[in-house]
């Protein structure tokens, strides 16, 4: 019965607003794509970073959403998983755009670049 | 006491969808990039946490309407749903500001510079 879509789970067959949801999730993807769009603007590497951790976020929130919306609550886990995978994804991105690459020391690295 | 919480996840859920609006064109208009920041933060915070609030109302809704009863029956645990959504608008409000700290702080070390790009830049701005 989990897997059934947009019907009434098992002991709730109460009305859920699913207008609100959809609503919602509408305002997310309109979101979502001007994150986009500014990603593939945006003039420094930093602007593209900042609307890539932006839309990884309406992500979340999307996955979130979305399992309200289509009565599947086990969504959520994927929602909380997608937030931590989204926070190392960023400072993973920074660190490489930083240095160029992943496992080299910091000291290091920001003595090589001082010169 | 269902239409309560319905009404109240409805003013969450519109709400922090506007703010997420609302920051998404901050974010695509404003000039430079330490003002962009600005936007997103406001969807980080507000929108991300006025609609997990929302969601959480809607969570509990099962308990409103059947009572406790509800928790022995089968299918999803209305408070375990309760739970997780709290849990990702915890880790959304700590992860959010680390890495926008993060980022400012690694484009201030590069130099980025605050200035507004001049006309004929690629952000339509003049």
């Amino acid at each position: 019965m989990i897997f059934t879509l947009a019907t009434a789970a098992a002991p709730a067959a109460i009305g859920r607003p699913t207008l609100l949801f959809a609503i919602t999730v509408v305002a997310i993807l309109i979101t979502m794509s001007l994150a986009l769009a500014r990603s593939v603007l945006g003039p420094t590497v930093f602007d593209r970073i900042l609307a890539l951790n932006m839309f990884g976020t309406k992500t979340v929130l999307l996955i979130a959403v979305g399992g309200f919306l289509f009565n599947r609550p086990d969504f959520m886990d994927l929602a909380l998983v997608y937030t931590l995978v989204n926070f190392a994804g960023t400072i993973a991105v920074l660190r490489f755009s930083r240095y160029g690459n992943l496992a080299r020391d910091d000291a290091r690295a920001q003595h090589e670049g001082a010169d | 006491m269902v239409l309560a919480i319905d009404i109240i996840s409805w003013i969450c859920l519109i709400t922090g969808g506007f703010l997420c609006i609302v920051g998404g064109i901050g974010v695509l208009r404003f000039p430079e990039f330490y003002s962009r920041t600005h936007a997103a933060s406001i969807t980080d915070t507000m929108g991300a946490g006025l609609i997990l609030t929302g969601l959480m109302c809607q969570a509990l809704a099962p308990i409103a309407h059947h009572g406790l009863e509800v928790l022995q029956s089968e299918g999803t645990n209305p408070l375990l749903l309760f739970v997780k959504i709290g849990l990702i608008g915890v880790f959304i409000l700590l992860s959010s500001p680390t890495s926008g700290h993060a980022l400012v702080k690694a484009a201030y070390a590069m130099g980025l510079s605050a200035e507004p790009p001049k006309e004929g830049g690629q952000d339509g701005t003049s």
